[in-house]
């Protein structure tokens, strides 16, 4: 049986990454499977989550395992003070997965060491959340047709956004071009631009959405966090920098879509929502069929 | 020159470490873990360097480093050298090597980093431009630079 843990996406191959994408739509069009019956997994939430627990935890059901797990830290022995580690190798001692988001970075990667079965990391802080990736390559790759030489503008908090961090990573697979839309406070932070660098991906940073709105094929918008921020002044000198309306869509790339990690608030109009151009719904749908595949490869069974 | 200088500069058997940035010779000794030992230590900080300005030295009396512990220092002292020296002479002059990993040594920079919340060992690969060292963190994968880290 496999023993291979997703914590960052650079984990995964290029290969890797088109297999499970490939597997995602074998899912989409048959969403009942049943071919993990027997298995348990580990949904081990010590942050709060919607979509994503809600999300790995149908994927299992869907493919026949059962769950356990918590989705509030707050009544486990981690609030009488046991470390990560051993929460871990107990709960590895159960299960045949761990599905696990920490607020800490580099939790996921550091459980992966101690646990005896593969840890999916559903987010560690600001740091990886690969799952969300891969959904949005899905995604990307189903409205464009295919991966290779897209332009992608990037939109919001792209210093703190974890999202933005492993996408750019992933498709740097792929021959894109960047465009990062951020306010001063919070540009693509230098780590990630010399990435790109070491690669030879072109990229270009500007601080207004109107600048190359109609010149991308993916407009990646993001949420400005709250709960990522150390400092409060910081957050709302920023929170409401872009917002985004039909209105200003009359130019954009017929094939653009938009694509956003969701939760929404005010950086994308309700009014867009009725455009062709609006994909985040059906992206986060696509999460459950990448999730699906994710938990297959990672098991061995796909 | 006094007879009294002679013995504080002489070694008959260990190891000098020279062309240590003047500023990183506390720093050096704490990195390759010289404080608290018995030996005999004499230090040398802002003396004259033709090539540095002002650099510090370290003689170790009696003590001989493996190399991977040697190459812990080139994360402070990229330029520095060590001449081994056996009997009052130099039998042995090599320059540090830049490690690949620091393990266990540095902090990671990054507070919301699991290394500074749980009792956990650091692991970092080290990124070398020129002179320009910094350490991506195994764990959180964000870069410290490492004036603060050690």
């Amino acid at each position: 049986m496999s023993r291979k843990s997703l914590i960052s996406i650079g984990d995964f191959t290029k290969e890797e990454i088109l297999h499970v994408l490939e597997t995602a739509k074998e899912f989409e069009q048959n969403r009942v499977q049943n071919f993990l019956e027997g298995k348990v997994i580990a949904s081990l939430f010590f942050e709060p989550s919607t979509r994503t627990r809600l999300s790995f935890e149908t994927a299992i059901n869907r493919l026949g395992a059962k769950v356990i797990g918590f989705s509030d830290a707050s009544n486990t022995s981690q609030s009488k003070g046991e470390t990560l580690k051993d929460t871990i190798k107990m709960v590895s001692n159960y299960v045949d997965m761990i599905v696990m988001r920490h607020p800490l970075e580099g939790s996921s990667r550091y459980a992966s060491e101690e646990a005896s079965v593969p840890v999916v990391n559903a987010g560690d802080g600001a740091n990886q959340h690969p799952s969300q990736t891969l959904l949005d390559l899905y995604s990307i790759l189903q409205t464009q047709g295919t991966l290779e030489g897209l332009t992608i503008n990037m939109v919001g908090d792209l210093k703190y956004g974890r999202t933005t961090h492993s996408l750019l990573q992933a498709m740097s697979h792929f021959h894109p071009k960047f465009i990062f839309t951020a306010p001063e406070e919070l540009k693509m932070p230098k780590e990630y631009k010399e990435f790109l660098d070491s690669k030879g991906i072109e990229y270009i940073e500007t601080t207004s959405l109107d600048d190359y709105l109609n010149e991308c094929d993916i407009l990646y918008m993001t949420r400005v966090q709250q709960e990522r921020f150390t400092d409060p002044m910081e957050y709302e000198r920023v929170k409401d920098v872009y917002r985004l309306e039909a209105s200003m869509l009359n130019n954009v790339r017929d094939n653009m879509k938009i694509l956003h990690p969701l939760p929404r608030v005010t950086e994308i109009d309700q009014d867009v929502d009725d455009t062709p151009y609006a994909y985040y719904f059906k992206q986060a749908e696509n999460g459950l069929y990448v999730r699906m595949a994710i938990i297959s490869y990672l098991l061995g069974y796909r | 020159m006094s007879r009294k200088e002679l013995v504080v500069s002489a070694l008959e058997n260990g190891t000098v470490l020279d062309h240590i940035p003047a500023e990183n010779v506390y720093k050096a000794l704490r990195i390759l873990n010289l404080e608290g030992i018995e030996n005999q230590i004499t230090i040398g900080i802002n003396l004259n360097s033709r090539q540095h300005g002002r650099k510090g030295i370290i003689k170790i009396a009696d003590k001989f480093f493996a190399d991977d512990e040697l190459n812990k220092l080139a994360l402070l002292a990229p330029e520095a050298t060590v001449n081994v020296i056996k009997d009052f002479k130099v039998v042995e002059k090599k320059k540090v090597v830049m490690p690949e990993e620091v393990v266990g040594i540095a902090k990671c920079m990054n507070p919301k980093c699991v290394t500074n919340h749980q009792p956990i060992k650091t692991r970092f690969t080290v990124k070398a431009k020129g002179n320009d060292i910094s350490l991506l963190c195994h764990y959180c994968e964000k870069i410290s630079d490492t004036k603060g880290v050690f």
